[in-house]
């Protein structure tokens, strides 16, 4: 076998450079068929989590956009936010605003539709499918166009009305009710929970309501004492997903409104402003400002569920 | 016991069974009537598209007078490109992420399920960290990425990410699945000498069936109605998925063509009907044993 050429390193190098080599066979020997299945998915979590993460972290104190080197420029994006963004504070009410109100209504309805199937009823597959159906169709642009139809002046929930006389406005282009139709679609999509809902009522023994009605409870009774409490680690769950998801949403907003988050900003949902700062007027660094935002509000919220966790979600152990 | 006091019990019973069956009346009453509210403008739109022009709005009924696919002739025509070049593009982009995603998510999931390494616990408590992360976090440098690579209008940057198992999720889903296989199966194998690739290969993927089939369709429909990745990556209007096509049609008919939007539209909800017919069980179960977010 041909040896090397010269070996440019210092023979002592050279030996712990060797050694270096053995240690290296000797963990790619043990380890070596695990980091070949996870190769993909840990070169992806470099180029396109991590690294892109930290880079958005350093952007977020420049002033790129997207054409010339970015510059340093402190912490300057995040007081013009904080202090000088009237559009900032918009977004930031219409989401509060939109999550508060969404989730627990969307919550309200899973479980109790939720808990209407669980009484044994007769159709259950069938009832189950026609409330998920919406759930699953729901974030295409198709619905956000329909519902956009719908709440037209001259749109479904008008004529209804004027079935009864009364004249509606313009649901999407009136500032008060227009995030209100948001909120609408996205109860609409209750599917999804419910389904989650009706699985964590099946883990729930029957032997306990046999008990309670023996011992008289009511049936209004046993659902307050028994089917919400060992229901609340499901309902923690939901709460959570959802309240993610919600700050998240975006495509009903950007199609309702034309991408404008109009009128008056009244369904500027706080990703649709992100939108427009990098990809509208290509402020990407203070995007990314807003985004590193949107993390710590989403990982606040998260960590206070948790935290809150501990006097209202019962874990039996 | 007398007589009367059995009759009294009798009767009670019966009074019970009967207000239980009126209580089921009236529960299936209210579930009709809400199902009938939640598929109502489905059926509306479904209707609005058959309609002629003149009878879409001020009505509440969705019963068409007479049925015409007019809208969907003149939708699928009203922009410079057809929607079969949506349609295509849609399709291709879905195909790829599917396949991109069953590979890949499952390669990482068999080795967090069942290979031993070092760093393992490390890595599966970063994977399901990167769970939590918006994506708009990391939007921006990827942007700047597939745009160095000159990858932007090209349907990579909507389908490579897949193929390095960037819906972590689904990795997620396939290792709680690997999980309850029984290990004896790959022991044994292993004992005769089986590579992990060939254990892979020929165990776990035959024996895990409905995990893959959970993740393709779920990866299917993101994909199908992801209007986000699209808006950013894609500018020619030769490149437009369904999503993008759609909202190109708000905008330049608005006003105009309300039954080739909800023809286009109905049209576009095909595929995730489609699924949601045959695949109803899979989907739910998915759902139920996971708690995905839709």
């Amino acid at each position: 076998m041909e040896r090397p050429q010269a070996m440019p390193a210092p023979a002592a190098a050279g030996a712990a450079g060797a050694e270096r080599a053995g240690r290296f066979a000797r963990f790619w020997s043990a380890n070596g068929a695990g980091y070949m299945f996870l190769a993909p998915w840990l070169i992806g979590f470099m180029v396109l989590t991590a690294g892109p993460a930290l880079i958005s972290l350093y952007l977020s104190l420049t002033d790129f956009d997207l054409l010339r080197p970015p510059n340093w420029v402190g912490t300057a994006n995040y007081e013009r936010i904080f202090t000088a963004d009237a559009k900032f504070m918009a977004s930031m009410r219409v989401t509060l605003f939109f999550v508060i109100f969404s989730v627990p209504l969307k919550l309200a309805f899973a479980l109790a539709v939720a808990v209407a199937l669980n009484r044994g009823i007769r159709g259950l597959p069938l009832y189950r499918a026609i409330f998920y159906l919406p759930s699953l169709l729901g974030t295409s642009v198709a619905i956000a166009v329909l519902w956009r139809q719908l709440f037209a002046r001259d749109g479904l929930v008008n004529s209804f009305l004027a079935t009864f006389g009364i004249e509606g406005p313009s649901w999407i282009s009136h500032p008060d009710y227009a995030l209100w139709t948001l909120i609408i679609l996205s109860v609409w999509q209750f599917g999804s929970p419910m389904i989650i809902f009706l699985a964590g009522l099946r883990q729930i023994p029957t032997d306990m309501y046999e008990a309670a009605s023996l011992d008289g409870a009511s049936k209004s009774r046993q659902f307050w004492k028994i089917t919400l409490p060992l229901l609340t680690p499901v309902i923690f769950f939901n709460a959570v997903v959802q309240t993610i998801e919600s700050f998240k949403a975006f495509t009903p907003a950007f199609i309702i409104s034309g991408g404008t988050g109009g009128p008056v900003n009244s369904t500027l949902f706080y990703t649709l402003y992100l939108y427009q700062e990098a990809f509208g007027f290509l402020r990407m660094g203070y995007a990314s400002a807003l985004a590193w935002i949107l993390v710590v509000i989403i990982a606040a919220f998260t960590a206070l569920s948790f935290l809150s966790s501990r006097y209202w979600v019962h874990y039996d152990d | 016991m007398t007589d009367a006091t059995l009759s009294v019990a009798a009767a009670d019973l019966e009074a019970a069974a009967r207000r239980r069956r009126i209580l089921n009346l009236v529960v299936h009453g209210l579930l009709i009537a809400a199902s009938v509210l939640m598929l109502y403008p489905l059926l509306w739109m479904l209707s609005a598209s058959l309609r002629p022009e003149a009878e879409i709005f001020g009505s509440t009924s969705i019963w068409p007078s007479e049925i015409s696919f007019e809208a969907y002739r003149r939708g699928w025509f009203g922009l410079q490109e057809s929607f079969g070049v949506f349609f295509r593009n849609s399709f291709v982009i879905a195909v790829l992420s599917v396949i991109g995603n069953v590979m890949a998510c499952s390669l990482a999931a068999y080795a967090f399920a069942r290979l031993k390494f070092r760093g393992r616990n490390f890595w599966f408590a970063i994977m399901l960290g990167t769970l939590m992360i918006p994506y708009h976090v990391t939007l921006i440098p990827q942007y700047v990425l597939f745009l160095n690579l000159g990858w932007v209008d090209t349907f990579l940057p909507l389908v490579v990410p897949k193929f390095l198992a960037h819906d972590a999720f689904f990795i997620f889903l396939m290792v709680q699945f690997f999980r309850g296989i029984p290990r004896e199966l790959d022991e044994a194998a292993m004992m005769d000498g089986c590579s992990p690739w060939r254990i892979y290969w020929k165990i776990m993927l035959p024996l895990s069936m409905p995990v893959l089939a959970t993740a393709a369709i779920f990866s299917f429909l993101w994909t199908w109605d992801d209007f986000f990745g699209p808006l950013i990556y894609l500018n020619d209007m030769r490149n437009f998925t369904v999503q993008l096509g759609l909202r190109s049609f708000v905008d330049s008919s608005s006003q105009s063509d309300w039954g080739g939007l909800f023809a286009m539209s109905t049209l576009t909800l095909v595929p995730v009907f489609f699924f949601f017919l045959f695949f109803q069980r899979l989907l739910i179960e998915g759902i139920a044993t996971t708690g995905m977010k839709r």
